[in-house]
């Protein structure tokens, strides 16, 4: 999809404790004109009862906690549009106790925006985000340098933080990074233009965001497709004989007549008919369809009747990824509780929910230096590489190849807490 | 501005996934309905997501009572026709009984909680789906697609699960539930350029009518049984119609001459007040209203 389309854009926020996420997202969307009058006038009053000046980070900031501390805790969503392009705005906490929240925003990101405070520059939270960025592979990362009225808009503090920063996403292998000074307070290069920053000639934040491109497109990788859910309607009618297997294609093109083969059965066969809904008022119904790409819902049904069920994935005969029951991955620890070697815990992959056994910690990434040092535990926020064993064979790709069938949860099979996001590592087995 | 077919088109495939890993992964799931287009809207897509089969779940109306006749006959038709499973939950037999007390200002939006968290425990619904939006206010821009509750039905704020690209995590323990939004990213245009795109009936006070309502704190409310103008409010008959619905008592209507879905689409993007902002009497209660109900249990 180009640009020149109205497309959806997905962007999160990242930054430390007080460099201004909330301000700059309540800005970014004060000055887009997105926020109505019934919001303003409620942020106005609760400003002026607190005896200051109107306070963008009021906008998005909804909790009562967050209000009274003056903090973000947690993701909030929000919903704009430019004449450009519309967009999701994950706006996340920067507090370290809250980084499975930023994580959780840049999961779906296509753009994220770190923030630096000018004042401060890098911060360990910092490297964090832009570890995470990194990690996800974030197609774009925005690193806006807030504050700059603060240091008198000097252009030379921008440039140390810039360079500094560009130096750290080198090392993370960020491909698609550029630098804006920008105040969130004031309004300076986030949708209108500053005078103050002559010497910055690059692109507002929101010109920046209307241009960018959006996510790889992965209709032209090999198919993949994780069936969900089996509808057999057992009706009285024409659908009496009816089995299809629903799915979200996770990459490629499904045609009509493809050869493929179930994973994890390997049994091959070739897609017999591909059918969408027609929903009326009183009646429900399918009609065929020649073709389906990424990111579609579909309804998939086979020429043979062989043994499919939620958890198998349909995969492009050509180009299977085969399965596996060893992986090498990379994760971000999400938990209060360590990991250790011999945990036990659940993995859900795809479709497929497993048990698994954690057989090896091989590293963390050490935040100061980017390096991997050895590790015995993962604690909470740590970035490191395992190994694991599942009770299940997995139709798995590397995350570098496939977002949707290289990445994963552990969960707590006690709780049910998500105890971790995991990519799966390319034969390289490259941190990053 | 109308989204183009691209993005109505991405949304669409978004909610029916969710629908779809709700009915895999869980033995008792429901579709809250009241009739009001966010939960006509999550029924069409329920029904796209299983055809030609019926959707699999039950439905749940909690009544609070206070209803516009025309959404209550709205809501039987659709059952009847077709043949799902609806339970109601009544706020009036919790009041008749003593197990709730009408509130001094005699709205009943708050009042649902109880009775939706028995009928959830009653039935041991382990995951219920909601119509609501993140674009509709603060606290539900905070919301999860899977949004863990705990026994009481409480949501925590502070300790949601992270939810990390389209893996929802639905593992819960026994008595916790699952309240699941299939129309988070849906912003109340979307829903209408949907509606307008797919063709999808509507009771008939969501577009212009006659009504005689009168003004109170700017919104116009109806004249009717659960509504009564005070000393000094006058009725008038106006053109209007509602954005939202719900209980009559506190939910305003906005005055429209928007006949057509293509016509509301028209007025709501060019709107300068927002949907609960226009309509919704009880969010204006306290600066974290929404989100206290939620805390204890509210959808």
């Amino acid at each position: 999809m180009g640009a020149a389309e109205h497309t959806l854009l997905r962007l999160a926020t990242a930054g430390s404790v007080d460099d201004g996420k909330s301000t700059l997202v309540g800005r970014l969307l004060h000055d887009c004109k997105a926020i109505l009058a019934d919001q303003i006038a409620h942020v106005k009053t609760v400003s002026e009862a607190r005896g200051g000046d109107f306070d963008f980070a009021l906008l998005t900031d909804g909790l009562r906690a967050e209000r009274e501390q003056g903090i973000t805790i947690d993701v909030a969503y929000r919903y704009f549009a430019t004449d450009k392009r519309s967009f999701i705005l994950a706006d996340c906490p920067g507090h370290v106790q809250y980084t499975r929240n930023t994580v959780t925003g840049a999961s779906t990101a296509d753009v994220v925006i770190i923030l630096v405070d000018a004042r401060h520059g890098v911060l360990e939270q910092t490297r964090r985000h832009l570890a995470v960025a990194g990690l996800l592979r974030v197609p774009h990362v925005v690193l806006a340098v807030n504050k700059i009225d603060l240091v008198g808009y000097d252009e030379a503090v921008y440039t140390k933080i810039a360079e500094d920063v560009g130096e750290v996403a080198d090392q993370l292998g960020i491909a698609d990074l550029q630098a804006i000074p920008v105040s969130a307070l004031v309004g300076d290069n986030v949708v209108e233009r500053s005078a103050q920053t002559p010497w910055y000639d690059g692109p507002t934040l929101l010109e920046l965001l209307e241009n960018a491109g959006g996510r790889t497109d992965t209709s032209q990788q090999p198919l993949r497709f994780p069936v969900q859910y089996v509808i057999r309607p057992q009706t009285d009618d024409q659908y009496r004989d009816y089995r299809g297997y629903t799915g979200t294609v996770a990459s490629g093109t499904v045609t009509v007549g493809d050869q493929v083969i179930v994973l994890p059965a390997g049994r091959r066969t070739s897609v017999a008919g591909i059918d969408r809904p027609i929903v009326t008022a009183t009646s429900t119904a399918v009609a065929e369809r020649p073709s389906a790409v990424a990111g579609e819902a579909v309804t998939v049904r086979l020429a043979d009747d062989i043994d499919v069920a939620r958890g198998s994935v349909i995969v492009a005969a050509e180009a299977s990824p085969g399965t596996r029951r060893e992986l090498a991955a990379t994760v971000s620890w999400l938990s209060d509780r360590p990991l250790t070697v011999g945990a036990r815990v659940l993995i859900k992959h795809t479709t497929t929910s497993a048990q698994a056994i954690v057989t090896k910690i091989t590293g963390a990434l050490d935040l100061d230096t980017l390096g991997v040092i050895d590790a015995a535990e993962l604690h909470l926020n740590d970035i490191g590489k395992v190994q694991l064993k599942i009770a299940a064979p997995l139709a798995a790709d590397p995350y570098s190849r496939n977002t949707i069938t290289g990445s994963f949860l552990l969960i707590d099979a006690h709780d049910g807490w998500t105890l971790a996001a995991g990519m799966i590592d390319d034969e390289e087995g490259e941190l990053l | 501005m109308t989204a183009t077919v691209t993005e109505l088109d991405a949304l669409e495939s978004e909610s029916i996934f969710v629908f779809r890993e709700v009915a895999a992964e869980f033995e008792r799931p429901v579709i809250l309905f009241s009739g009001g287009k966010d939960s006509i809207v999550m029924l069409h897509l329920a029904r796209k997501a299983f055809a030609p089969a019926g959707v699999p779940f039950t439905l749940l109306h909690v009544d609070t009572g206070h209803n516009f006749p025309e959404v209550l006959a709205y809501r039987d038709s659709v059952v009847e026709q077709l043949g799902l499973r609806l339970e109601v939950a009544r706020v009036e037999e919790y009041l008749a009984d003593g197990r709730l007390r009408e509130r001094t200002d005699g709205t009943r939006n708050q009042l649902q909680t109880i009775p939706l968290l028995d009928a959830i425990n009653g039935h041991r619904f382990d995951a219920v789906f909601g119509g609501g939006r993140r674009d509709e206010e603060r606290a539900r821009a905070k919301e999860r697609i899977f949004s863990l509750r705990d026994e009481f039905g409480q949501w925590d704020p502070r300790n949601q699960r992270p939810e990390l690209w389209s893996l929802y995590n639905g593992k819960h323990r026994p008595g916790e539930h699952v309240r699941v939004f299939p129309l988070s990213n849906w912003t109340e245009l979307d829903v209408w350029n949907y509606i307008e795109r797919e063709g999808i009936p509507l009771p008939s006070i969501y577009y212009a009518h006659e009504r005689d309502v009168f003004e109170r704190d700017g919104m116009l409310l109806a004249v009717g049984p659960y509504s009564r103008p005070r000393d000094g409010e006058t009725v008038a008959q106006r053109t209007v119609r509602y954005r939202t619905v719900g209980d009559m008592s506190c939910t305003g209507a906005v005055a429209s001459d928007a006949t057509t879905a293509a016509e509301v689409v028209i007025e709501v993007a060019a709107s300068e007040i927002t949907e609960r902002g226009a309509t919704r009497a009880d969010d204006r209660a306290s600066e974290a209203a929404m989100e206290d109900r939620k805390r204890e249990g509210y959808f």
